[in-house]
């Protein structure tokens, strides 16, 4: 009797082993980023950009040809990639410190020249990679390494919706909102990033989707606990939903 | 083509086109915004693109991300940006990326003003950003100089993969001297085999980055640099050098300074003192050679400069101590006058006979 395949692991990620920790969503929003790469058949015109942070690696991950940006600058090289190789498909994958906090002139502003790339934005509150400390969309309340009684709005500011700010840019051509917490939301992440691609590949201009995704290391939590926090905690922080979504016809 | 009048920001740009960049990405600033300004009007007639960034730190990262694909690029800049820039030189060096970067220093530190200086000669000589690094700098002291060496810079940084700095100030930016460029040949861009492109069927994909984690890999990295940088050492040196095998003392400076010194220089010679002079023009890797060759007969040396002293460091460690080593040098945007460097060598010289 033959086996029957009913799975596989996409070509949109190389066999490289991930080093994400148990429970980090970063593992799935990989390889629905490289599932989009195939299935719209473009890993070989794609030219990635990872970020600083924990998805600093994420160029031994992604199938196609990547270059490693500094901390926050990811949209200002995937500018450079994407004006010389108009027809070829530009991708930053950043996560909040990197495109909130230091890269976040340099987010801004591709966003507000139209720069045709799309931004895969990993939103999980906090600094991973350098240990746990606060970052821009830290929750208010939240204890972090550098918060550690909890982030004081008072002291250390209030949170920045980034999918919110960009979508008043007129720049902006599609900005969406989604999470990793369930498998209903996940299908929608992906149809999300799908719709970013097909974005680019019209040629509308600048598209990011945002990811709500869990940090158990780091928030002291648990894999399956993180998913219920970013349920309990984020998702009404950072609403889901559609924030931008420019028609193609539109006169921009 | 014949002559034409040009300011010297301007030759710059019309070097790097004859050059074969059709890449730039930059950020205004005084007194090299010309350069900029030129590059926004004349890049769209050779089919090229011009950007203007929101800063310096997103003008060099662009530079990063379009070096990547494998085109000639370029940004430019004066001193206050061009320390922004660092962090970008540094993961262009790191990455192994050719670019050109040119500054047209001014008056510092901090703010400074906008008049022309030399003082950031540690910075584009020493590394500048972090880590273990040299980028090549290539120092005009004529607006026609600039076109050679600009289309040398690019050849440079395509060789060694290596963004490379052409070096200029305030007084070779904005002024006017006529010039004469060769022909514009189209010529096609380099395939080059390392280029983030998109695979397009060619296989394994390719990346681009600084990063190992691993320190024993980082160290055969830097050991693979060290192995390049001293390649360019051997390789790339630059210099002129004026009647200084008969010479007493020998004068050095680069760019502005050596223009000025060179009339200082003219005019002792005609008051009958055997004054040579080097005029560096990589001033990485620094000319040891002249130094070397000199050092046992002369009785000195005077580095000018427009700074408070910083190429005077590399000019005694060529000399060894085996001769003496004096410097003279005008900071804060001052330049100083053929007079004041041709007192420097009366003194320097013990004085002249009546």
């Amino acid at each position: 009797m033959t086996m029957k395949t009913v799975f596989e692991k996409t070509t949109g990620l190389t066999d490289n082993q991930t080093h994400y920790c148990p429970g980090c969503t970063h593992g799935i929003i990989h390889r629905m980023v490289g599932e989009v790469l195939e299935e719209m058949g473009i890993l070989e015109d794609t030219v990635g950009v990872a970020s600083v942070g924990c998805s600093v690696l994420s160029y031994e991950y992604f199938n196609c040809d990547m270059t490693q940006a500094a901390h926050g600058r990811a949209p200002a090289v995937a500018t450079g990639i994407k004006r010389v190789l108009p027809d070829r498909f530009v991708f930053t994958y950043q996560g909040d410190g990197d495109l909130a906090s230091i890269g976040i002139a340099e987010a801004v502003h591709a966003a507000a020249r139209g720069e045709n790339i799309t931004v895969i934005f990993v939103n999980n509150a906090i600094y991973g990679m350098t240990g746990g400390q606060m970052a821009p969309t830290t929750l208010v309340g939240q204890k972090t390494a550098t918060t550690p009684f909890g982030r004081n709005a008072s002291i250390q500011g209030l949170p920045i919706r980034v999918s919110e700010m960009l979508s008043t840019l007129d720049g902006t051509a599609y900005i969406e909102r989604v999470s990793t917490h369930d498998v209903p939301n996940i299908i929608k992440t992906k149809k999300a990033i799908r719709k970013a691609f097909e974005t680019q590949k019209q040629g509308k201009g600048f598209s990011m989707v945002e990811v709500l995704s869990s940090c158990p290391t780091n928030w002291g939590l648990d894999p399956n606990e993180s998913l219920d926090w970013i349920k309990d905690h984020m998702v009404p922080a950072y609403p889901l939903g559609v924030y931008k979504d420019v028609p193609k016809e539109a006169d921009r | 083509m014949g002559k034409v009048l040009m300011k010297g920001n301007e030759v710059i740009a019309e070097a790097a086109v004859h050059a074969g960049c059709k890449y730039f990405f930059g950020y205004p600033i005084t007194p090299q915004s010309e350069l900029v300004a030129y590059m926004a009007r004349r890049l769209p007639e050779v089919g090229g693109l011009f950007l203007q960034a929101e800063s310096e730190v997103a003008a060099i990262n662009m530079v990063y991300g379009a070096a990547g694909t494998g085109v000639r690029v370029m940004t430019s800049s004066s001193s206050p940006g061009f320390s922004l820039k660092q962090e970008g030189i540094s993961y262009l060096v790191g990455a192994e990326l050719p670019a050109l970067i040119v500054n047209v220093v001014r008056g510092g530190p901090g703010l400074g003003n906008i008049q022309p200086a030399q003082s950031d000669y540690f910075q584009v000589t020493k590394g500048g950003g972090h880590g273990d690094y040299h980028t090549p700098v290539l120092a005009p002291s004529t607006l026609q100089e600039i076109i050679d060496l600009t289309e040398a810079a690019f050849d440079i940084a395509d060789q060694y993969r290596t963004p490379v700095i052409l070096l200029g100030d305030g007084m070779l930016g904005q002024m006017m001297e006529p010039v004469e460029f060769k022909e514009l040949n189209e010529r096609d861009p380099e395939q080059k085999e390392w280029a983030t492109t998109g695979t397009r069927g060619d296989g394994k994909p390719r990346i681009i980055s600084s990063l190992e984690l691993n320190a024993d890999a980082l160290e055969k990295r830097n050991e693979l640099l060290q192995k390049k940088f001293a390649l360019i050492k051997q390789n790339e040196v630059r210099y002129e050098t004026f009647e200084i095998d008969d010479a007493d003392y020998i004068v050095t400076a680069y760019g502005t300074a050596a223009r000025i010194a060179m009339n200082a220089i003219n005019q002792a010679r005609k008051d009958g003192l055997k004054i040579g002079m080097i005029r560096p023009i990589t001033l990485w890797p620094f000319p040891e050679q002249p130094f070397i060759e000199t050092r046992d007969r002369v009785k000195g040396y005077l580095s000018v400069e427009m700074s408070a002293g910083q190429m005077v460091e590399d000019v005694r460690l060529a000399v060894e101590g085996r001769a003496p080593v004096s410097f003279f040098g005008r900071t804060g945007g001052v330049v100083p006058t053929q007079e004041e460097i041709y007192d420097q060598i009366i003194k320097l010289a013990g004085g002249v006979e009546v």
